[in-house]
C-alpha cells in the first residue's frame, strides 16, 4: 500500500531537481535584500510579491533564500504575503541594534538604559494587551505615545499604593542606587518638559516613548496614523511577529532567569477600567491593572 | 382626539414669542450636529468639482461629482460580505461613464480621471485616509465646544490575500441614497412600498431608482451584521450576544422574510411589466428592473445564509476562544508575565530583561558603509538632531521666477490715487485714461482694467468686511471715444458704505 502509494506520487511530489543555478541565489539574495528593507510590503511591489510566492511553492528555493539569510546573520520569523520576508537580527549580527548607537546616554547611564527598554516592553505590551491579540494573526494594536506612558505610570502608581499599604520603605539606599525599585525609576522621571525649541524633552519619560516608536516606525514595525495624544500608531504584522516570537520569550528567559517565575491562570491581566478609577488625561487607554 | 389635546398642551407650554429662539442646551443641538455630519459627507463630493481645476490639463467638461457618485455606486454594489470591491474591476466598470461625458479624449485620460476620483474619495493625500469637519455644539454647562467629526467615504481594507479592497462606508451609503440620518430598517419599508406603488402606476423609471435604493439598503443591513461577526471572531466579549445581536439577526430575518416576499411579488409583476409592454423603452426597463430585483434577491439570500451562520459560529468562537487551551504561541501574557513582575524588581535586575527585549523587540538597521571621498563630507556636516520634529520635509526646488508682472507696485499706487474719487463726485472712464496717460504711458490699461473690475463690484462681500468705501462703475451708454480702448465710456465713482449701520443690523438678526 505504501509502496503503491509512493510510488504513484512520488514523481510528482518531488519532481527532478533543476541544478540551482547563480541567477537561482541571486534571486534568493534579493528576497533576502527586499526583507532587509522592512517598510516595503509584497502588496507593494511585484517582483517582491513574485519572490515570496516562490519561496512559498517551491521548496529548494526557500531553503535557499533561509540559508542566504542565515548566513548573513538573520533569522527569518514568517515568510508570508502580509509581512513579506519577516527578518530578525541576530545576536551580533551586523544587523543588530545595539543600545549604545540608540542612545548615546543609554550606553552610559544605567537608570536611562533601562528607561529605554522599558519604554519598549510597553509599546509592545499596550499594543498587544491580551495574550490572544498576540497570537491572533489579524490583530491591529493602537498605541499612542500619551497611552503609553499614563499606562506604565499608572501600574508605578498602583505598587506605589501597595508599597505605602504595606508600610514599606521604598526610597533606595543612597549607596546602592541598583536597588531602587523599578517602577520608581519611570515613576519619578518627569512625564515631559518645555525646551526652548518646542521639542519634546528628549529624557522625559513621553520623549523615551516617543523615541522609541519613531524608532519601531524605522523599523517597519509601527504606522503613524495621526498626531493625537503625542502621535498614534498602529501595529504591523512583522511587529507582532517580533514580539512574539523573539523579543517576548527572550526577556522572559531573562526574567526566570533572575528566578523570577510569574504565574498566571492564561488570561488578561489587563482589564478594562471601572468607572469609578480615574483616567488618566489623554491616556487614551481603557485598561488598568489588577 | 389625542393630538388636538397634545397641541394645546403646546401651546400652553409654549414660551412668549420674543424668547422664542432654540436654547442653546445638548437637546436642541443634538439634532444639529446630526445634520452638520450629515451635510459634512456631501462635501468630498462638491469638493471635487471645485478642485478639477487644478488638476494640470483641461477637464472642466467632466462632471466629478457625477463620477463620484458613481464609483460610490460600484463600489457599493461590487463589494461582497467578505472582501470588498476589487479597485480594477471598480475602475474598468466606471470607464463607459466617464468615456461618454467626453468621449472625444483619450482613453488614458478617461483612466486619468477615474483614478483621481477615487483616490480623492479614499482622500489618498491625508495621512489617516479620511476627512475632518468640524462642528461645534454646546456642552452640559453651556460652553461653546469644537469638535472633530472625522469621517472616510470609500476606504481601503486589507483582503485574505493580502491585497487591497476598496469598501464604502455607511456614511457614503447615506450620502449615496440621500437618507441622510435615516433607521435602516424605517428606510427599507419605505423604499419597498414606494417600489410597489411605482410598479402598478407602470412608472418604472422610477421604479428603478427606487429598487436601486432597496438594494442599498440591504447591503447595509448586511455590512453592520458582518463587522458584529468580525468582532466576534476576534473577541466574543466584544459584542453583545446578549441582546443587541440576536435582535439585529431576529430583526434582520423577519425582513428578509418579509422582503424576499415582497420582492418575488415585484418580480413577476416586473416580468408581466416586461413581456406585456409594446414600447422598447418601457421594455428594456422592465428588463433592468428584473436584473436588479433579481440581485437584491440573491443579496437577501446571501445575507440569510450569513445570519443563520451567526449563531453557529458565535458557539465556535465561544468554544474557541472560552475554552481553548492557551497555545505556546500567545502564552505570553506581556503585561501579566513581564511588565508588572518586572516594575517590582530593583532596577540593576530589572534592566535584565528590559535589554533582552531591546536586542530583539526594535528590529534590524542596515549598516552603513561610506567611500573615503564621502566621508569626509560627511564628518563635516553638523549633525542633525531633528528627530523630534516629525518626518522631514524635502526640500523644496525653488526656482527663481522672474518678476513677469505686467505693472509695478508704483504704477498701481499711481492708478490707485487716481481712482480715488469723492464720493460725491464721480468721473467718466475716458477723463481717467486721459489723466493717466499724462502720467505714464502704461498707466491707462491699468486704469482701464480696474475701472472694468469694477463694474460688478462685490458689495456683499465689503459690507461682510466692514469696508467702508467701495469703487464702482455704470455704464451710462455712452460710447468711449479713446485712441486704445473702445466699448462704454463707463461712470467711475466711489460708494460709501454704511457698514456700522450693517454690522448692527447683523447682530439683530442673529
Amino acid at each position: 500500500m505504501t509502496i503503491n502509494h509512493d510510488a504513484a506520487w512520488a514523481p510528482e511530489a518531488e519532481p527532478v531537481q533543476a541544478p540551482l543555478t547563480p541567477a537561482d541565489v541571486a534571486d534568493a539574495a534579493r528576497l533576502v535584500s527586499f526583507g532587509l528593507q522592512a517598510k516595503l510590503l509584497p502588496a507593494r511591489d511585484a517582483e517582491y510579491a513574485e519572490l515570496v510566492r516562490r519561496h512559498r511553492e517551491d521548496p529548494p528555493f526557500a531553503r535557499l533564500a533561509d540559508a542566504v539569510a542565515t548566513g548573513m546573520g538573520l533569522v527569518v520569523l514568517e515568510v508570508s504575503p502580509r509581512a513579506g520576508m519577516a527578518v530578525a537580527a541576530a545576536e551580533d549580527s551586523v544587523f543588530a541594534v545595539r543600545m549604545g548607537d540608540y542612545s548615546r546616554r543609554a550606553a552610559s547611564e544605567s537608570t536611562d538604559r533601562f528607561l529605554h527598554g522599558l519604554a519598549h516592553l510597553a509599546v509592545a505590551a499596550l499594543a498587544f494587551p491580551r495574550p490572544e491579540d498576540l497570537a491572533d494573526d489579524g490583530y491591529l494594536g493602537r498605541v499612542t505615545v500619551n497611552g503609553v506612558d499614563a499606562f506604565v505610570r499608572q501600574a508605578c502608581r498602583r505598587l506605589e499604593e501597595r508599597a505605602e499599604a504595606q508600610g514599606a520603605v521604598t526610597d533606595p539606599a543612597s549607596d546602592a542606587p541598583g536597588l531602587e525599585a523599578a517602577w520608581r525609576v519611570w515613576a519619578r522621571r518627569s512625564s515631559t518638559g518645555a525646551t526652548k525649541d518646542a521639542r519634546r524633552l528628549a529624557g522625559s519619560t513621553t520623549g523615551i516613548v516617543s523615541k522609541a516608536v519613531l524608532f519601531l516606525v524605522d523599523s517597519g514595525f509601527l504606522q503613524k496614523t495621526s498626531d493625537d495624544a503625542g502621535g498614534t500608531f498602529r501595529t504591523t504584522a512583522r511587529y507582532q511577529l517580533q514580539v512574539r516570537d523573539l523579543a517576548g520569550s527572550a526577556a522572559m528567559a531573562e526574567l526566570t532567569d533572575l528566578g523570577v517565575v510569574p504565574v498566571t491562570d492564561g488570561t488578561a491581566t489587563l482589564m478594562p477600567a471601572d468607572d469609578s478609577d480615574e483616567l488618566v488625561a489623554d491616556a487614551g487607554l481603557p485598561f488598568h491593572s489588577l | 382626539m389625542t393630538a388636538t389635546a397634545d397641541q394645546s398642551a403646546e401651546y400652553e407650554l409654549r414660551p412668549p414669542a420674543a424668547a422664542a429662539r432654540p436654547a442653546p442646551g445638548p437637546a436642541a443641538d443634538e439634532g444639529l450636529a446630526r445634520r452638520l455630519k450629515a451635510l459634512a459627507c456631501t462635501a468630498p463630493l462638491h469638493d471635487l468639482d471645485a478642485r478639477k481645476v487644478n488638476l494640470a490639463g483641461e477637464y472642466g467638461s467632466y462632471t466629478m461629482a457625477e463620477i463620484g457618485l458613481a464609483v460610490i455606486d460600484l463600489v457599493t454594489l461590487n463589494m461582497d460580505f467578505d472582501t470588498g470591491a476589487d479597485r480594477d474591476i471598480v475602475l474598468g466598470r466606471l470607464q463607459p461613464r466617464i468615456a461618454a461625458q467626453n468621449p472625444t479624449r483619450s482613453t488614458a485620460e478617461h483612466e486619468r480621471v477615474g483614478r483621481w476620483v477615487l483616490e480623492s474619495l479614499i482622500n489618498v493625500g491625508s495621512v489617516d485616509r479620511g476627512f475632518r469637519a468640524v462642528y461645534g455644539t454646546f456642552g452640559p454647562d453651556g460652553a461653546y465646544v469644537r469638535r472633530d467629526y472625522d469621517f472616510k467615504l470609500v476606504e481601503e481594507v486589507p483582503g485574505p490575500d493580502g491585497g487591497v479592497y476598496l469598501r464604502t462606508t455607511d456614511e457614503a451609503v447615506n450620502v449615496l441614497v440621500g437618507a441622510l440620518d435615516t433607521d435602516v430598517t424605517s428606510a427599507q419599508i419605505a423604499a419597498e412600498v414606494k417600489l410597489e406603488v411605482l410598479i402598478r402606476r407602470g412608472r418604472l423609471a422610477d421604479a428603478q431608482l427606487a429598487a436601486e435604493q432597496a438594494r442599498y439598503r440591504t447591503v447595509q443591513y448586511a455590512e453592520t451584521l458582518r463587522r458584529a461577526l468580525e468582532a466576534t471572531r476576534r473577541n466574543v466579549r466584544a459584542v453583545d450576544w446578549m441582546e443587541t445581536v440576536p435582535d439585529l439577526i431576529d430583526e434582520a430575518l423577519d425582513h428578509i422574510a418579509d422582503r424576499y416576499r415582497h420582492e418575488n411579488a415585484i418580480l413577476t409583476n416586473i416580468r408581466k411589466a416586461r413581456d406585456e409592454s409594446i414600447e422598447p423603452e418601457h421594455k428594456r426597463r422592465a428588463a433592468e428592473l428584473v436584473d436588479i430585483v433579481k440581485d437584491c434577491i440573491r443579496r437577501h439570500t446571501q445575507l440569510q445564509t450569513r445570519l443563520l451562520e451567526a449563531g453557529p459560529l458565535f458557539r465556535a468562537e465561544q468554544d474557541r476562544q472560552a475554552f481553548a487551551a492557551p497555545s505556546a504561541r500567545s502564552g505570553i501574557d506581556l503585561y501579566g508575565h513581564l511588565l508588572a513582575p518586572l516594575l517590582e524588581l530593583p532596577v540593576e535586575q530589572a534592566v535584565r530583561p528590559t535589554d533582552a527585549f531591546f536586542a530583539r523587540g526594535t528590529g534590524l538597521r542596515t549598516p552603513v558603509s561610506v567611500r573615503v571621498a564621502d566621508l569626509v563630507d560627511l564628518l563635516l556636516t553638523p549633525p542633525v538632531e531633528r528627530e523630534h520634529l516629525g518626518a522631514e520635509l524635502p526640500e523644496p526646488d525653488l526656482v527663481a521666477t522672474p518678476d513677469d508682472s505686467r505693472f509695478s507696485e508704483a504704477q498701481l499706487e499711481a492708478a490707485l490715487d487716481l481712482l480715488d474719487l469723492p464720493a460725491d463726485a464721480p468721473r467718466r472712464l475716458s477723463g481717467l485714461l486721459a489723466d493717466a496717460r499724462r502720467q505714464d504711458p502704461d498707466l491707462p490699461y491699468l486704469v482701464a482694467l480696474l475701472a472694468v473690475h469694477a463694474a460688478s463690484p462685490p458689495v456683499g462681500t465689503a459690507y461682510r468686511q466692514g469696508e467702508e468705501r467701495l469703487l464702482f462703475a455704470v455704464d451710462d451708454g455712452t460710447h468711449l471715444d479713446d485712441p486704445e480702448f473702445g466699448g462704454a465710456d463707463l461712470v467711475v465713482g466711489s460708494a460709501l458704505l454704511d457698514a456700522a449701520g450693517m454690522a448692527a443690523d447683523r447682530k439683530e438678526a442673529g
